[in-house]
């Protein structure tokens, strides 16, 4: 069999003739910082300003003029460090990396080579079979440049300044990945912490998180690395799977037919769904990397990282480990609910003002089935959910104090949508009260089965199938206000 | 009355303040001087008219308690002035007119200074002559066709001839003390991170520093006083307490500790230099100064770890001037040929020279065995000063290995042109201040100079003995203003 193997976890695999092979994958991310401020300028970070509007001297690189740290985005960057469980360096260094380009003003970036900010830590990873844990080689700090725009004037290229300057963290993985599916969730996770920490806002339609995949396949089984191959600058999780997918195979290809994998830089066309050779490694840019001589070494105290460690809010691990404990919710039930720092937010509020009498298992039905459901059909963000966590937790109480049964809370979800109204309101207005009078539920009853004799008395003779028909004319009658459990608990003791 | 424009900075204040001059009439003068002094080519960019307004802005509203009480200061080209051309002496910055200002000129016009012009320099700093700069050679006017020194030999000749009363230059490896010597005139290039070098076109930054170039010692202490600041612009300015530097200035050096370095005195060095550093020794003991041999041992190292550091920054610093935001563009065929072509175009044989030294040792494959090396050697020569220090306040040494030589002279051997720098260049390496005072002359009758350097941020002392020297010493420069017709 040639092709992909058919799997049910996120294992990928190749195989080909008789050999299976797998796939490594190490990431580099390039997520923005959240700052008001460059890196190395006060100018603004703003996304989606007119070209060239929020660009100082220093941002364009005029002469004379220096770069002066922004202590914001170091601030920043520690806590993405400590959220990846890695060391803080008390002493990094900012180099040159030189080369030519338009939107590259200054001739050089700003980065981090030999001594990053971070060091080494690691992220978990949620997957099918279980956990995954992926090594963090370092994170470091640059610059990001301007963008060439080419298709807007025909014989000119032209250049905006704006994200020149712009700070970004690079966050290397260690070469743990292997599947497609664990990309995504890699990124996913990472988003997640960085999200929760504040530190990059994760959005990739913006720009702010991008990454080079970098790319090697070998015998299953084999512990030496393949040769590799980097993709730059891939922006959406999709195309960065499919990258890998196309990359993967070909390198397999080229394996099988005999041939070497050269060691390059590609790119990955999103039209054509493939990956092809942007420069070879002999076509490398020698960057000359030195330290930059305008700013001095980062030196970084233990009372400064400790400081920051003391303003780090409860990570997505240790928030699921407590949701897990503390309100007994199911590992999967937890691992969704944390994914994102907004979800969290949202579920603890619905938990608090539920109060004491709280129905955690309604709490997450409720959440994860009918509100993501409208969230995602309408493509709204969780903190602009129509319904407001207060109201959602009302909805409920009144479900489980027995007001509104399931179905009738439903109906009034979809009223509540109009304007995030109180559901306490429209079960008011609408006369939506559950009937759980007895007496009367049992008038109701008696006149159904006296009205459908027949059919009652086949039930007793056996056709158990007949109950059903019994509670649908209970609820039918009742306008379907009638509390289910009475009416089940009468018919039986009626029939 | 004495000519006005043979006043030095501290007397002109002083007639300034008492009222006997006005700020227009001084400012008349040196514009008067300047114009009959084009043959020196000291200038890039005039500012006659606007300084001349502006000096009868101050003589309307004089405020006397400024420092420099609307005195005309022309400065190096390599400071940015705002909305006054700033050239760096390159083509390529040829038209470039900036929209800010640097902070040593801002600090200077705060204290009531006002720009005259800008001054002729090497490209870019790069050079001992003057003879790099894309606005041709200037006039030493201590003789025809003699070089001013480099690289801000503009800035020497302007003071020399009395075109400024004072100004500042830069100085990488020896271009504020060189040219001081080759004019007979005071050079000062304070500690690394005194003088803010934002709005200051960079050559190599962890060595460039601007400082005060005068006619005497108390003309640069004020001056200095003025330049010296912390600016949280510039990363590499430190903040520490900085003198009253021209109120402190003192000649009284009893007892300090003077060391005589055995390293400067170099193979082939001539005589004249040799007895002017003796007699130097002599000056300083009878300024009361005690004398101490002392040993640098690195010293026949720095100039190649400079022309390792130096150039390996500038082919970064200058990446920046690729035609595509401001000054010189080439048209090309693309991207790439435009650069080589503004860049070919826009910068001199030196400058490339630089770049291209600096490119290669940046490379991959070399970086460890020249700029990394370079890098420790570095820090071994500024360990050669620390140990100096636990015995001795400053250290006396020549300021240049020959006196001013003829243009053209050397300008196609780089090697002997970098010599030049030999006595200077391990100054700026170890980050330390360091003056250059006139001290004699050579069989030609050109001006030779002494340097003394000192403790890092004790310019004080290095000022008090320079002060103390130069009344011991009496240098009177003799010029003949052969230039004018």
């Amino acid at each position: 069999m040639d092709g992909i193997m058919s799997k049910n976890n996120s294992e990928y695999l190749i195989e080909r003739n008789d050999n299976i092979y797998e796939v490594v994958i190490g990431l580099e991310v390039h997520a923005q910082v959240t700052s008001n401020s460059k890196l190395f300028s006060s100018s603004s970070t703003k996304f989606g300003a007119e070209p060239n509007t929020q660009v100082s001297l220093v941002d364009a690189a005029f002469p004379g003029m220096l770069p002066v740290i922004n202590e914001y985005c170091i601030k920043q960057a520690i806590k993405t460090g400590i959220g990846l469980k890695a060391k803080i360096n008390n002493k990094s260094v900012f180099d040159r990396k030189n080369y030519f380009y338009a939107d590259l003003p200054q001739g050089y970036q700003i980065s981090q080579y030999k001594y990053p900010i971070v060091g080494e830590g690691n992220v978990i990873l949620d997957m099918p079979e279980g956990q995954k844990q992926v090594g963090i080689e370092r994170l470091h700090l640059e610059q990001d440049a301007g963008k060439s725009i080419h298709d807007v004037d025909p014989s000119n290229t032209l250049v905006d300044l704006n994200r020149s300057g712009v700070a970004l963290m690079e966050i290397v993985s260690k070469p743990d990945l292997r599947s497609p599916d664990e990309v995504n969730a890699y990124i996913k996770k990472l988003r997640s912490i960085m999200r929760y920490l504040g530190t990059c806002d994760g959005n990739m339609q913006e720009g702010s998180l991008r990454a080079d995949v970098n790319v090697s396949v070998r015998i299953k089984g084999s512990t030496d690395l393949g040769t590799r191959c980097e993709i730059k600058n891939v922006n959406s999780i999709k195309f960065m799977q499919m990258a890998i997918i196309y990359e993967a195979n070909r390198q397999v290809d080229l394996i099988e037919e005999g041939e070497e994998i050269d060691q390059e830089t590609r790119l990955f066309d999103t039209k054509k769904n493939e990956t092809r050779s942007m420069r070879s490694k002999e076509d490398a840019h020698d960057y000359r990397y030195f330290p930059d001589p305008d700013l001095l070494p980062l030196e970084i105290t233990d009372e400064f990282i400790d400081q920051l460690k003391s303003e780090i809010p409860e990570l997505p691990d240790d928030k699921k480990k407590r949701f897990i404990d503390e309100f007994k919710i199911s590992p999967y039930e937890a691992t969704i609910l944390v994914s994102d720092i907004d979800t969290a937010k949202y579920f603890e509020e619905v938990v608090a003002k539920m109060g004491k009498n709280r129905d955690m298992k309604l709490a997450v039905n409720w959440i994860t089935g009918e509100l993501f459901a409208v969230l995602n059909n309408k493509n709204i963000e969780i903190a602009h959910s129509p319904i407001s966590a207060k109201n959602l937790a009302k909805l409920i109480n009144l479900i489980k104090n027995g007001t509104i049964s399931g179905k009738i809370a439903k109906t009034i979800f979809e009223l509540m949508m109009d304007g995030d109204i109180d559901p306490q309101i429209i079960v008011e207005e609408k006369g939506l009260k559950q009937q759980s009078d007895p007496k009367a539920l049992e008038a109701l009853i008696d006149k159904i089965i006296n009205d459908n004799r027949e059919k009652a008395i086949e039930y007793k003779q056996g056709k158990e199938k007949l109950f059903g028909f019994f509670v649908g004319q209970a609820m039918k009658a009742s306008g379907g206000k009638a509390n289910p459990q009475l009416i089940n608990e009468i018919l039986k003791r009626k029939l | 009355m004495t000519d006005i424009t043979s006043l030095s900075l501290f007397e002109l204040i002083k007639n300034i303040k008492e009222k006997k001059i006005s700020s227009n009439e001084a400012t008349k003068s040196f514009v008067d001087r300047s114009e009959k002094s084009k043959k020196l080519n000291a200038y890039v960019t005039e500012n006659f008219e606007n300084c001349l307004k502006l000096s009868k802005e101050f003589d309307n509203k004089p405020n006397y308690d400024l420092k420099l009480p609307g005195i005309p200061i022309a400065v190096k080209d390599l400071f940015c002035t705002n909305e006054v051309r700033t050239t760096a002496g390159s083509n390529i910055l040829n038209n470039f007119v900036p929209s800010y200002e640097s902070t040593i000129t801002q600090n200077i016009w705060n204290e009531g200074g006002i720009l005259l012009g800008k001054l002729n320099c090497d490209e870019f700093a790069m050079g001992s002559s003057n003879e790099t700069s894309f606005f041709g050679n200037v006039q030493n006017p201590i003789a025809k066709d003699l070089v001013p020194g480099g690289s801000s030999g503009g800035s020497s000749s302007a003071l020399a001839a009395n075109l400024t009363p004072v100004t500042i230059g830069t100085d990488t490896g020896g271009s504020i003390r060189q040219p001081a010597s080759f004019t007979g005139t005071v050079g000062l290039k304070p500690t690394y991170g005194s003088c803010s070098r934002y709005g200051i076109v960079a050559f190599a930054s962890s060595l460039d520093q601007a400082g005060p170039m005068s006619k005497n010692v108390k003309d640069s202490s004020i001056l200095l006083e003025v330049i010296s600041s912390f600016d949280k612009k510039d990363s590499t300015s430190i903040d520490f307490k900085r003198n009253n530097y021209s109120s402190e200035l003192t000649r009284n050096i009893k007892g300090i500790k003077i060391g005589i370095p055995k390293e400067y005195r170099v193979d082939g060095m001539p005589d004249e230099i040799e007895n002017l550093w003796k007699k130097g020794i002599e000056y300083a003991k009878d300024c009361g100064a005690e004398i101490i041999d002392i040993s640098l041992p690195h010293t026949s190292y720095a100039l190649p770890t400079y022309y390792i550091v130096a150039p390996a920054e500038a082919s970064s610093n200058l990446a920046r001037y690729d035609g595509v935001k401001y000054g010189l563009r080439s048209s090309g065929e693309s991207l790439i040929d435009m650069y080589e072509k503004t860049r070919s175009e826009g910068f001199g044989e030196e400058v490339k020279r630089r770049i291209m030294i600096g490119t290669y040792v940046l490379s991959s494959g070399y970086y460890d065995a020249y700029y990394l090396k370079a890098q420790k050697v570095r820090q071994l020569i500024k360990k050669d000063f620390d140990e100096a220090y636990n015995k001795v306040d400053a250290i006396l040494t020549p300021s240049t290995p020959s006196s001013a030589f003829k243009i053209g002279e050397k300008s196609n051997d780089p090697v002997s042109m970098y010599l030049n720098d030999i006595f200077t260049v391990p100054v700026n390496l170890a980050g330390l201040p360091g003056i250059s005072i006139p001290a004699g002359r050579d069989k030609n009758n050109y001006p030779l100079g002494l340097q003394i350097i000192g403790k890092p941020f004790d310019e004080q002392t290095v000022l008090n003995i320079a002060y103390s020297m130069e009344e011991k010493i009496n240098y009177k420069n003799n010029i003949s203003d052969w230039w004018m017709e």
